[in-house]
């Protein structure tokens, strides 16, 4: 992020405004990845109306970011009708899609209306692989298709690569298909609970060598040996650090209206159908309780070697049972990046306790975390 | 440049207010800019239909102490350097005015 972007979000912090939000139009899908987080039923998406008063909302709530993504985004008929909608208002729009039923005119529009970025998700540069990923012969074909016209309108594109155990040794042929389509290129190696709460898609995470060979990649890393430094332990100024933006200058909406700090951060707020997005965000009481957390505040992080330097995921901790407890999946990545395993880490491998299955109220989704910067859409 | 200029919105960026500031990305190239309290009015007031002077003498020095022609300066190059940015439009004749929010100013490519 530049510096002015920092300084921005400081701002908005301090001015208690969401600076970035993700709208997910739908959860419906045209593939049906293996380690997707969704339920792809529709149970009542929000109408155009709907949507459009919630932008209009937003817009003068401050929301600048506006990240449009699902599901597939454009297995909305009124897909671009909201996107004019959203450009209207001078939303900076990026969006999250498989590029599937993205054609020559699908791309002139989206130029013509002036979108940001666009990721695109594919998983491999091998079809047999991408496809069995996706369970949608020719996916991969499509998608890179998608990526040529995108691009050749001048559109900035991401390719966004979620590593799992399919895929493992693909992501240097993804990069590699990024720099030949002359779009950028982002890897997450977290594969996340089901926002239900079912863990049952986690088998599919890659084992410590894999994560360690990743970590010490200097391709994807950087500088390794700053990178996979040992970590120095949180200090006095660490502890009073917020955990990430979550709830704090970003949120989350869902398709049906419900806003939680993260599409990855299943926490219930409120819902835009019953009450105003800015009145949610301002006042809804588990949205003051996500802002009260400091590092301090986590019994367990706060005196844990990496709890300076952990990528810690508060709504993974969430999901685990405990918003102010550790995330294990980043307890596993700080293990695998520094070799010094956290205390959680040890503790869970001297006798590994199951971890609680949160029975969350509403069928929701959720998507992919963090690594080298994005959230990624299966 | 003289004072009959009208300056529009270009509808290829992404803005929003920002406290008194404005954040303003062009599209084109992800520049990220930050107009700042005098700017973000002379933004505000950029319908294509109301010359440059008139928003001068009514937002700007009708809000602060500043001479009218030292504003003038000030805004002749503000206006510039955004219209260099397909930030504005600039004519000397007048625009029809894009939908949208409201933009001294910082730059940055992010």
């Amino acid at each position: 992020m530049s510096s002015l972007a920092v300084e921005m979000v400081a701002k908005a912090l301090k001015l208690n405004i969401p600076l970035s939000v993700q709208l997910d139009l739908t959860y419906r899908c045209n593939e049906r990845c293996i380690h997707c987080y969704l339920d792809h039923d529709d149970h009542g998406e929000m109408t155009t109306a709907e949507i459009k008063n919630l932008l209009d909302q937003m817009a003068a709530a401050g929301v600048f970011y506006l990240t449009i993504s699902g599901g597939e985004i454009m297995m909305r008929r009124d897909f671009f009708e909201i996107l004019e909608y959203a450009r209207a208002l001078m939303f900076c729009v990026k969006l999250k899609t498989n590029g599937v039923l993205i054609r020559q005119r699908e791309a002139e529009r989206l130029h013509a209306l002036g979108v940001e970025s666009v990721q695109i998700s594919i998983y491999s540069h091998r079809p047999e692989v991408h496809d069995e990923i996706t369970k949608m012969p020719g996916s991969l074909r499509q998608s890179i298709d998608a990526v040529r016209l995108l691009r050749a309108q001048g559109l900035r594109v991401t390719l966004a690569n979620v590593l799992m155990v399919q895929n493992a040794g693909d992501y240097p042929g993804v990069k590699a298909l990024a720099v030949e389509l002359d779009a950028k290129f982002i890897m997450d190696p977290t594969v996340t609970p089901m926002m239900d709460g079912d863990r049952s898609i986690l088998k599919l995470n890659v084992d410590h060598a894999a994560l360690q060979q990743v970590f010490r990649n200097q391709e994807m890393v950087g500088n390794v040996e700053e990178f996979c430094a040992p970590p120095q332990g949180p200090d006095e100024e660490t502890l009073d650090m917020l955990p990430c933006s979550a709830g704090h200058t970003a949120c989350y909406v869902s398709p049906y209206g419900d806003v939680y700090p993260c599409v990855q951060f299943p926490l219930p707020t409120g819902n835009v159908r019953r009450q105003k997005f800015l009145d949610i965000w301002r006042d809804s009481p588990q949205f003051q309780e996500v802002r009260s957390i400091t590092l301090r505040d986590m019994p367990s992080c706060s005196k844990c070697t990496h709890g300076a330097t952990c990528t810690r995921c508060p709504g993974l901790a969430y999901m685990e049972g405990n918003m102010r407890g550790p995330s294990s999946q980043d307890c596993e990545k700080s293990y695998a990046r520094t070799g010094i395993p956290s205390e959680n880490y040890k503790a869970r491998h001297a006798s590994p306790q199951p971890v609680s299955t949160l029975k969350l109220v509403q069928i929701q989704g959720l998507q992919r975390s963090e690594f080298i910067g994005d959230r990624i859409p299966s | 440049m003289n004072n009959h200029v009208y300056v529009s919105r270009s509808k290829a960026i992404a803005a929003r207010a920002l406290g008194e500031e404005t954040m303003v990305m062009s599209a084109a190239d992800s520049t990220l800019f930050t107009l700042n309290e005098m700017a973000s009015l002379i933004w505000e007031a950029a319908d294509g239909a109301t010359p440059l002077e008139e928003i001068v003498t009514k937002r700007i020095c009708a809000q602060f102490e500043i001479a009218p022609e030292v504003a003038m300066k000030d805004a002749e190059k503000l206006v510039e350097d955004l219209a260099g940015h397909g930030i504005l439009l600039l004519s000397g004749q007048p625009l029809a005015a894009s939908r949208g929010e409201t933009a001294g100013s910082s730059r940055e490519t992010s």
